[in-house]
């Protein structure tokens, strides 16, 4: 398969970018959600939007309501979510939660999906313990009590994890905290007794939680998959979300490339536009590689992953590190090249290093994810 | 079975019965290369069988038309030809500037009786061409070249020196940027091709940090070059130097289009690594390289259909030889001292050192990088002044 987009999928993006650019806008939802200090940290009414264009529903099964399209495509929503910093649950949603929710019974699928396609309900996912991602490890613990579980633990860096009507849930349903077998997902109710959000804003504005499961009583319909052999799915779901966060990073590495070059064409110092010193010209040059490079990387774990492919483990680790690297590169070269400027709230480049921050943090950071490919590549 | 598939089973089946076992055993060194030439001597019967095997049939340039060598396949025709050839290993039949640089312009810029002549001895390997561009004193700077080609007439008598010529003192003939015009800076150069056994030519190899190499001094002393042997109009040779260079940048820039996802710190690994910061240090590096390599996929992809910006593969030789240079460093780190060894059996002769010294001259050949990012500057990202 050509690394570039099917007409189906230009199309996409076509309407895609249109309508972020309309209605995703930084001013419109970032900044205003910002200011006015709302708790979700995004817009409801744009979540119904997406539901509108069939977006929500993008990786689910058209059994399921959904358009049945693949990460190639979730990927393009994403970068233009990445571009115009739109804080949206699209990620933790569409993406990860559609990804695990899927190989849920029919009963699972049918109590979340519809509300997910409608933009109604609001999906979390609850993997990281403790600050850094290391999924290896899994200590919340689900006991099983009579026909369900008992969940106690805590959980880290939920993004939208207060907004959410369900969590995605880790937890570990049998063996030591770092076996590979043992672990199971479980889709926690909203209302469910004894979990507690603490609430923390983020570099970025998002609302994130850090969660305790205190108890917390699960039907047996509340597990996703198979009990205690749930590693392959998270991994899944882990990976959907990589690709996902990576396809991000594409989105917010173009913007801030974008407004940047375009600085360097207005600015003048010394009498001249500080486009025109070569010292400025060869890193933006530089920058544009790294970034078309990046974007080549993540496309093809979107298709490997697509495909189902063996080889998409170690691509989709290379395209997050890949994507967090350049990403990073962007928005300090962004800051820079803007001056004093670019450090004020006033200027928007600042708000694309904050974005990227959170987004190499989120599904491991690009340490994380060089380790996978060398581990991967057998040393 | 569709037309490709059938043309699959044609050229499986003619490689089986054609391609002689030798070759198809890895190249290990020069010798190994067919280059062609007045002057080539085969290393064994098999590699001239191989050769004039592909030339009947027009293999040794695959796409370019009948008429001129080749075989006449379409793009997708070509592909499978590569692939087929790739499965089993088999050796190119034959490598040379013809194919890759002169030929390529002759496609575009020459007539019809240059096509006819010079693209038949190229696909035949009877001519051995080297490539005749920088100047001591025009190296990024090309344009400023000063070799001259004084008008006589029915000739040109030309005076002057190049530098870098690759294989000049085993080329039979050169293409040549000659100056035709002093008053014009651009437009003043002219692109001549010319025996290299005419009166006043010598050569003269240079040796590099790495050791012996393929490059040559070539000295021009009032050489008589006939009116016939220019490709393009007069004056108009940066035209067709720029177009080429264009396809020596791809050439350079390794774009393989490869599938395989292999990784430098896989092949180090296996004699153990044992340095923790090495180890994080590869494994930064095969995330480029890897990345790179869906680059080089979708870079090929996108050319066939147009959808490249056409200064794309000064990105790619920009982006890939710099790769290629952290690679050999690192290959050097890991290799520690027998990797210094400069004549040992060990390591075939300095292989690893005169290697890694030859790769600092990728990102200065065909365009420094530094004037690659230049020309992403000024042409992809379009800032002032550049």
């Amino acid at each position: 398969m050509p690394l570039y987009h099917t007409e189906d999928q230009a199309m996409l993006a076509e309407t895609v970018t249109g309508f972020m650019a309309d209605e995703g806008g930084i001013k419109q939802q970032l900044r205003h959600w910002r200011d006015i200090n709302c708790p979700d940290g995004f817009g409801h009414a744009l979540w119904k939007q997406f539901a509108e264009l069939g977006l929500t529903g993008i990786l689910a099964a058209e059994a399921d309501g959904g358009l049945a399209m693949g990460h190639v495509e979730a990927g393009i929503v994403l970068t233009e979510i990445g571009r115009n910093l739109t804080p949206s649950p699209f990620l933790t949603t569409a993406v990860m939660g559609v990804t695990a929710l899927s190989a849920g019974s029919d009963e699972l699928r049918g109590r979340w999906l519809p509300g997910v396609i409608a933009g109604e309900t609001v999906l979390a996912v609850a993997i990281d313990e403790g600050p850094k991602h290391r999924p290896e490890r899994i200590a919340c613990r689900a006991e099983k009590a009579g026909n369900g579980f008992r969940l106690s633990g805590r959980k880290d860096f939920v993004v939208h994890g207060a907004s959410a009507d369900a969590l995605i849930v880790a937890a570990r349903t049998a063996g030591s905290d770092g076996d590979a077998d043992g672990v199971t997902l479980f889709a926690v109710p909203k209302d469910a007794a004894g979990v507690r959000h603490d609430v923390v804003r983020l570099v970025d504005s998002a609302m994130a939680s850090h969660v305790t499961f205190d108890n917390v009583e699960l039907d047996g319909d509340c597990v996703i998959g198979e009990v205690d052999g749930g590693r392959a799915l998270l991994n899944r779901v882990l990976d959907a979300g990589r690709v996902g966060a990576a396809a991000e990073q594409i989105g917010v590495a173009s913007g801030a490339f974008d407004i940047t070059t375009a600085y360097l064409k207005t600015r003048k110092q010394f009498g001249q536009l500080i486009g025109e010193f070569q010292a400025l010209q060869h890193r933006a040059a530089h920058l544009y590689s790294e970034i078309e490079i990046a974007e080549a990387a993540v496309i093809k774990a979107q298709q490997l992953l697509d495909a189902g492919s063996d080889k998409a483990e170690l691509m989709v680790a290379v395209a997050k590190a890949k994507a967090g690297k350049v990403c990073n590169l962007a928005v300090r070269e962004g800051v820079q090249m803007h001056g004093g400027v670019g450090m004020t709230d006033e200027f928007d480049i600042g708000l694309y290093m904050k974005r990227d921050r959170a987004l190499s943090e989120f599904t491991g950071d690009p340490f994380y994810h060089a380790e996978r490919v060398a581990k991967l590549s057998g040393y | 079975m569709s037309d490709l598939d059938s043309f699959r089973q044609e050229i499986r089946a003619w490689l089986e019965a054609n391609c002689p076992p030798e070759m198809r055993e890895p190249v290990r060194d020069e010798g190994d290369i067919c280059w062609g030439g007045r002057r080539f001597q085969f290393k064994n019967a098999a590699q001239k069988t191989w050769l004039e095997r592909c030339v009947a049939k027009g293999y040794t340039v695959p796409d370019w038309p009948k008429a001129y060598g080749g075989a006449g396949l379409s793009p997708a025709e070509a592909k499978i030809w590569r692939e087929e050839c790739a499965r089993i290993g088999a050796r190119p039949p034959l490598s040379s500037f013809g194919i890759w640089m002169l030929g390529p312009a002759l496609l575009k810029f020459g007539t019809e009786e240059q096509k006819v002549h010079y693209l038949g001895q190229i696909a035949r390997g009877e001519i051995r061409w080297c490539q005749g561009y920088s100047e001591p004193g025009s190296g990024s700077d090309l344009v400023s070249l000063q070799t001259f080609g004084e008008d006589k007439g029915d000739h040109w008598v030309v005076n002057g020196q190049k530098i870098w010529t690759s294989y000049a003192d085993k080329a039979d003939w050169i293409f040549c940027l000659v100056r035709t015009d002093k008053t014009n800076k651009y437009q003043g150069i002219s692109f001549l091709l010319f025996d290299m056994e005419s009166p006043g030519v010598t050569t003269k190899p240079i040796k590099l940090i790495s050791g012996s190499s393929p490059f040559c001094e070539t000295f021009f002393d009032n050489v008589q070059v006939p009116k016939a042997q220019i490709v393009g109009q007069l004056n108009r040779g940066w035209d067709v130097a720029k177009y080429l260079l264009g396809h020596e940048r791809e050439m350079i820039s390794g774009a393989g289009g490869s599938d395989r996802l292999t990784t430098i710190g896989a092949v180090i690994a296996r004699n153990g690594l044992e340095d923790p910061i090495l180890r994080a240090e590869l494994a930064q590096f095969d995330v480029d390289a890897l990345a790179y390599t869906a680059m080089g996929e979708k870079f090929l992809d996108e050319i066939k259909v147009g959808k490249a910006h056409p200064a794309q593969p000064n990105m790619m030789k920009y982006a890939g030889t710099e790769l290629n240079k952290r690679r050999h460093e690192l290959l050097m780190a890991a290799g520690g001292s027998t990797a210094l060894e400069w004549e040992s059996e060990a390591t075939s002769g300095g292989t690893p050192a005169r290697s890694w010294l030859r790769t600092k001259a990728n990102s200065i050949e065909g365009g420094t990088s530094e004037v690659m990012l230049n020309v992403i500057a000024k042409r992809i990202l379009d800032l002032p002044g550049a």
